[in-house]
C-alpha cells in the first residue's frame, strides 16, 4: 500500500519536472514582427522523437561561459557561440598560415587612393529571410559605429564617410590612412542587415538581446536552453554556390562550460567533437592512443599559439618604473619551468618580443640577439647591482637605489589554477634574485578594477588575441594618452611618446608593404627590448581537443590535414574556424 | 491554535525581512564593482564610451543612488515581483532565470528530502528490531550520514558516470533532445535526475534511519512500553506507539535538517552541473550578479520557510500537546 503510494509520487515528479523543463527550457526568442520565414524549422531531420541524429550533430564546448543571452553579433564578447561566424559573417576572413585576407562576403578590395578603399561585394548573397545583401548594409553596419558605446566606435577618429557605390561597391573614404586597423576592421565586423536593424536605437543596438538573428551565414537558430545553444543548417548559402564550400554538420549543438571535468568526461564519453576547454594534463591522454583524443599537434605544444601571455608591470610605481629593474625581472623568470611544470609542455615559450609564431617572419633576429633576454638569475643579480640595487638591511632581498624598502604583488585572478602556479614559479624566481615579490589572488572583478584604475604592481595580461597584423600588439603595448581607466590596452600606464609615433607610424604603412612594415617593427623591437615596458612570458594555447567518433578530417599539423584553428572560441570564426566546418566530414561509424 | 499559528506567523516574517535584508548586504559587501567588470569584458576602448557606459549601466541598476535608498527600492520592486535585471546575463530578467532553474531544484531537493526522510525512518524502526540488521546497519549508517555531499557526488559522477558509462555525467536533460512531452525526453530527464538524487538520498537516508532507530530502542525501554507489555499487549500494538512517539522529534529534525539538505543540494547541483538554483548561486557568486544572488536566495528562504511552516502545521496535528500546551500557555 505504502509502496503504492511512493510510486504515484514518484511519476508524478517525473512529470512535472518534464513540465519544468518544456515550460522553462525552450523558450523560442519570438520572431519580430517582420516576416521570417523558417525562423522555426523542423524539430531535427530524422527521428519522429525530435532527437538530434548523432551522425549529424556537432557537439562543441569551451566558449560558452553562462546560459545563451543573446544574439547580437555587436556584443562582440558575449554572444551566443557562433552568432558571429555561423549566422553573421564579415566582408574577408584572416587566414594566418597564408598571412592574407580571404575574400567572403566582399569579393574584393582596393586602395584606388590614399585615402580612398572601395570594396566590390559578391553578388547573390542573401540574407536568411530572403532579401539580398547589398552595399546598404555594410554601409549601415559600419555606420552604427557612429554610436558611441559601440565597440568599434574608434573606427570613426579616422574615417571620414562611408557610401554606397552602386548595389556591390561601397567606397570608404579616410581622414587618415590607418591601414593597418581597418584591415583588422575589415575581417572583424560582421555585417547586419539593414533592413531589419534599422531604426533601432543605440539602447537596442548595444543592448538588444536580437532573438531570432537573421544573416547571411551557414546556419541560423534552432533552440536553446540554460546549457546549450543549438544551430541548424539552412539552406541557400552563398558559399556553397559560389565557392563549392558547404558546412557538414547539419545540427551544431554548443554546450556551456560548467567545469573541466565535466568537459573532460563528455570528451571521454565520445559526446563532445570539440573541446576549446583548457584541460590540464590533456597531453597525458593525447599520448595514450586509447582514449581517442586528439590535438593540433601530436607532440607538444599540441595546440597552435593563440596569444601571448604577458608580465605587466605597473611602471608608474617605483621601482618598475626603472628598465634596469624590470629587465632584471625578466631575467629571473623561468619561462621553462613554467611551459613543463605548470603547463605540461601544452604552451610555449615566448619570444623576446613576444610576437606570436604565426608574425615570426616580422622578428628581427639581430635585435633579438642584440636586446633579447633569457633566464638567467646571476644575469639579473648583476643587472640589480649595477642600478644600485643592494640589500642594505640584510633581509635577503634588494633595497631601491634611494633606500626604499621593495615588496611588490603579482596578481592573477583567483581559481585560474594554471596562472596562479605560474605566478608562484615567477615570485620564486624574482625572490632568488633577491626581488620581494609575492603572488597573491584577488576576485577576477576586484583584479579588472585594479588593472583598469593602475593600482597594482604586477599581473599577468593575454587579452590580445592573434590578429592580421603585429600592429595589434604594440597598440596593446604603447597606446596613448593614458587615461582615468585603462580598460584595454597598455594596462601598465607606459609613456614612450615616441614609441607610439612609431606604432602610428607602422598604422600608416600599407598591409602589402612587408618591407615598410617589418622595419617600422624591428625599431618597435628595439625600443621594446630596450626598455622592456611588459615582458611577454608564453603564448597561450588554442585549446582544442577532438574526438573522431563522429567527425573526422580536424585540423591537425598531419600532412594532409585543413589547417584551420580547430575552435568555436567567439571572433575566431573569422579567422578561418568556419573552414574547419566545411572541411570535416562524417566518420561514417 | 490560532494564535500559535499567528505567533509562528510573525516569527517568520521577521526571519524573512531579517533573511532578505542580510541577503541584500552580502553581495554588496563583496570586493570589486560589478559594472567595471561589464565594461571590462566588454572591451569598450573609447574614454567617452566607457564613462557613457559605465554612467547608463550605474542608473540602469541604481547603483547611483545613496545605499539607504538602494535598499528602499529593492524593497519596493520586490514587493512588486521585480527582481531585477541579471548583470551576469546581461539583459535577461534575474526572475526569468530563476524561473527556468527552479522546477529542476523542486524536482530533486522534494523526493530526496520526502522519500529519505520516509524510507529512513521506515528502515530505522525495521533494523531496531533486527539485531544483525542493526549491527550491520549501524555502522553503514554513520558513515553514510558522515559523508559530504560533494565527495558521494563526485565518487558517483566518476564510477557509474565516467567509468561505467550508466548515467549521463552533466545536463539536465540529453544535450541532442528538445524538452518535449515524449517518453523519450521524459526517460531521459529522469536518467539525468536520479544520480544527483541518489547522492542527496544516500546521504540524508543514513542520519533518518540512525535517528529513528535510536528513538525507537528508547521508546521500546519507556515505562509505558514496559507498562504495556506487563498487561500482555501484542508487541505489535507497542511497536505501533513507540513509533508514533518515535515520530514526533523526526519531524521536529526534519524541519531542522531542511536547511543543511538545501545546502547539500546546492553542492550537489554543482558537481553534476545540474541547472538549477544551485547552479546559479555559484555563477552569480562568481560574476558579481548581485540581482540573481538575491533572487536565487530569496526563493531558497522562501522555500525553506514554507517548509518550516508546513511543518509547524504538521506538528500541531500529529503531536496534540503542541495544540492544547500553547493553547493554554498564553
Amino acid at each position: 500500500m505504502r509502496r503504492h503510494r511512493w510510486k504515484v509520487l514518484a511519476v508524478s515528479l517525473a512529470a512535472c519536472l518534464a513540465a519544468a523543463a518544456c515550460s522553462g527550457g525552450s523558450q523560442t526568442p519570438s520572431a519580430p514582427t517582420g516576416s521570417a520565414p523558417a525562423s522555426q524549422p523542423a524539430a531535427g531531420g530524422g527521428g519522429a522523437s525530435g532527437a538530434l541524429p548523432r551522425h549529424e550533430t556537432l557537439y562543441t564546448s569551451g566558449t560558452q561561459w553562462g546560459p545563451p543571452s543573446n544574439w547580437n553579433p555587436i556584443r562582440e564578447w558575449d554572444f551566443a557561440t557562433g552568432t558571429k561566424g555561423l549566422v553573421y559573417e564579415t566582408l574577408f576572413l584572416y587566414d594566418p598560415n597564408a598571412d592574407q585576407l580571404v575574400p567572403w562576403l566582399a569579393e574584393s578590395g582596393t586602395w584606388v587612393e590614399d585615402k580612398v578603399y572601395e570594396l566590390k561585394l559578391r553578388q547573390g548573397v542573401t540574407w536568411a529571410d530572403g532579401k539580398p545583401f547589398t552595399a546598404d548594409d555594410v554601409v549601415f553596419t559600419f555606420e552604427l559605429g557612429k554610436m558611441d558605446t559601440v565597440p568599434y566606435s574608434n573606427l570613426w577618429n579616422f574615417l571620414d564617410k562611408a557610401e554606397a557605390v552602386d548595389q556591390h561597391t561601397v567606397r570608404f573614404t579616410f581622414k587618415e590612412a590607418n591601414y593597418q586597423q581597418w584591415s583588422i576592421h575589415l575581417y572583424s565586423r560582421a555585417i547586419v542587415p539593414k533592413h531589419i536593424w534599422e531604426g533601432r536605437s543605440e539602447e537596442e543596438v548595444i543592448e538588444g538581446t536580437n532573438e531570432n538573428p537573421i544573416g547571411t551565414g551557414p546556419y541560423q537558430y534552432h533552440s536553446h536552453d540554460q546549457d546549450r545553444m543549438v544551430w541548424v543548417k539552412r539552406d541557400g548559402w552563398w558559399a556553397t554556390q559560389q565557392l563549392g564550400k558547404d558546412v557538414k554538420p547539419k545540427y551544431i549543438v554548443d554546450i556551456v562550460n560548467s567545469s573541466n571535468e565535466v568537459a573532460m568526461g563528455l570528451l571521454l564519453q565520445g559526446q563532445l567533437d570539440l573541446s576549446n576547454n583548457f584541460l590540464p594534463g590533456i597531453a597525458n591522454l593525447v599520448q595514450n592512443k586509447n582514449f581517442g583524443i586528439t590535438t593540433f599537434y601530436p607532440e607538444p605544444p599540441y595546440m597552435l599559439s593563440a596569444n601571448t601571455a604577458w608580465l605587466v608591470l605597473n611602471t608608474t610605481r617605483k621601482p618598475m618604473d626603472d628598465p634596469a629593474f624590470r629587465k632584471a625581472v625578466a631575467h629571473s623568470i623561468d619561462v621553462k619551468k613554467i611551459v613543463e611544470g605548470v603547463y605540461g609542455n601544452l604552451v610555449r615559450p615566448a619570444n623576446p618580443t613576444g610576437l606570436l609564431p604565426q608574425w615570426e617572419k616580422y622578428i628581427d633576429q639581430d635585435v633579438v640577439n642584440r636586446y633579447g633576454f633569457s633566464y638567467d638569475p646571476d644575469k639579473a643579480k648583476k643587472l640589480l647591482a649595477d642600478a644600485g640595487y643592494r640589500d642594505r638591511d640584510g633581509d635577503g632581498f634588494v633595497e631601491r637605489p634611494d633606500g626604499g624598502k621593495i615588496d611588490l604583488k603579482i596578481i592573477v585572478p583567483a581559481g585560474w589554477t594554471d596562472w596562479m602556479e605560474a605566478i608562484r614559479v615567477i615570485s620564486e624566481g624574482a625572490k632568488a634574485v633577491g626581488i620581494n615579490l609575492n603572488p597573491e589572488f584577488p576576485d577576477f572583478n576586484a583584479l579588472v578594477d585594479a588593472r583598469a584604475a593602475g593600482k597594482f604592481d604586477m599581473l599577468i595580461n593575454n587579452e590580445r588575441q592573434l590578429a592580421s597584423t603585429p600592429w595589434h600588439y604594440y597598440d596593446y603595448m604603447y597606446q596613448l594618452p593614458i587615461r582615468k581607466q585603462q580598460n584595454t590596452v597598455n594596462f601598465g600606464r607606459y609613456e614612450d611618446k615616441e614609441a607610439w609615433e612609431l606604432v602610428r607610424e607602422l598604422d600608416n604603412k600599407k598591409t602589402d608593404d612587408l618591407e615598410g612594415m617589418k622595419q617600422v617593427i624591428s625599431r618597435l623591437q628595439e625600443r621594446h627590448l630596450r626598455d622592456l615596458p611588459i615582458i611577454p612570458l608564453w603564448y597561450n594555447g588554442l585549446w582544442s581537443q577532438v574526438t573522431s567518433g563522429t567527425w573526422k578530417n580536424w585540423p591537425s599539423s598531419a600532412p594532409n590535414a585543413p589547417k584551420h584553428a580547430p575552435t568555436m572560441w567567439r571572433n575566431w570564426h573569422e579567422l578561418g574556424a568556419i573552414l574547419m566546418l566545411t572541411e570535416l566530414q562524417p566518420a561514417g561509424r | 491554535m490560532r494564535r500559535y499559528l499567528l505567533r509562528k506567523l510573525l516569527v517568520y516574517g521577521l526571519t524573512f525581512f531579517v533573511a532578505v535584508t542580510v541577503n541584500w548586504m552580502i553581495p554588496r559587501f563583496m570586493p570589486g564593482d560589478p559594472v567595471s567588470s561589464m565594461i571590462a569584458r566588454a572591451s569598450v576602448a573609447q574614454p567617452e564610451a566607457v564613462e557613457a557606459m559605465r554612467a547608463h549601466y550605474n542608473s540602469l541598476f541604481g547603483f547611483d543612488r545613496p545605499v539607504f535608498e538602494q535598499y528602499v527600492n529593492f524593497w519596493i520592486a520586490l514587493l512588486r515581483g521585480d527582481l531585477g535585471i541579471s548583470i551576469w546575463l546581461f539583459p535577461t530578467p534575474v526572475w526569468d532565470v530563476i524561473v527556468r532553474a527552479v522546477p529542476y531544484t523542486i524536482a530533486l531537493l522534494l523526493p530526496a528530502i520526502l522519500l529519505s526522510w520516509i524510507a529512513g525512518n521506515w528502515f530505522g524502526a525495521f533494523a531496531a528490531r533486527r539485531r544483525w540488521l542493526d549491527n550491520t546497519m549501524l555502522p553503514v549508517g554513520y558513515i553514510l550520514t558522515a559523508t559530504p555531499y560533494m565527495w558521494l557526488a563526485i565518487l558517483m559522477a566518476w564510477g557509474l558516470g565516467v567509468v561505467a558509462g550508466i548515467f549521463p555525467v552533466a545536463g539536465g536533460y540529453s544535450f541532442e533532445l528538445q524538452p518535449s512531452w515524449s517518453w523519450e525526453f521524459i526517460g531521459d530527464l529522469a536518467l539525468h535526475w536520479f544520480l544527483p538524487f541518489a547522492s542527496l538520498f544516500i546521504v540524508a537516508f543514513g542520519g533518518w534511519a540512525i535517528g529513528m532507530r535510536n528513538m525507537i530502542i528508547y521508546e521500546l525501554e519507556a515505562d509505558y512500553a514496559n507498562y504495556l507489555a506487563a498487561l500482555g499487549a501484542p508487541a505489535r500494538l507497542i511497536r505501533r506507539y513507540a513509533f508514533r512517539n518515535a515520530m514526533l522529534p523526526q519531524i521536529t529534525g526534519l524541519a531542522l535538517q531542511l536547511g543543511t539538505l538545501v545546502a547539500g543540494a546546492l553542492v550537489t547541483e554543482v558537481v553534476f552541473s545540474y541547472p538549477g538554483l544551485g547552479h546559479l548561486i555559484l555563477k552569480a557568486i562568481q560574476n558579481q550578479d548581485f540581482f540573481l544572488l538575491q533572487g536565487t536566495f530569496l526563493f531558497i528562504v522562501i522555500g525553506v520557510l514554507i517548509a518550516n511552516f508546513l511543518i509547524d502545521i504538521v506538528y500541531t496535528v500529529v503531536d496534540p500537546r503542541t495544540r492544547m500546551g500553547l493553547g493554554g500557555a498564553a
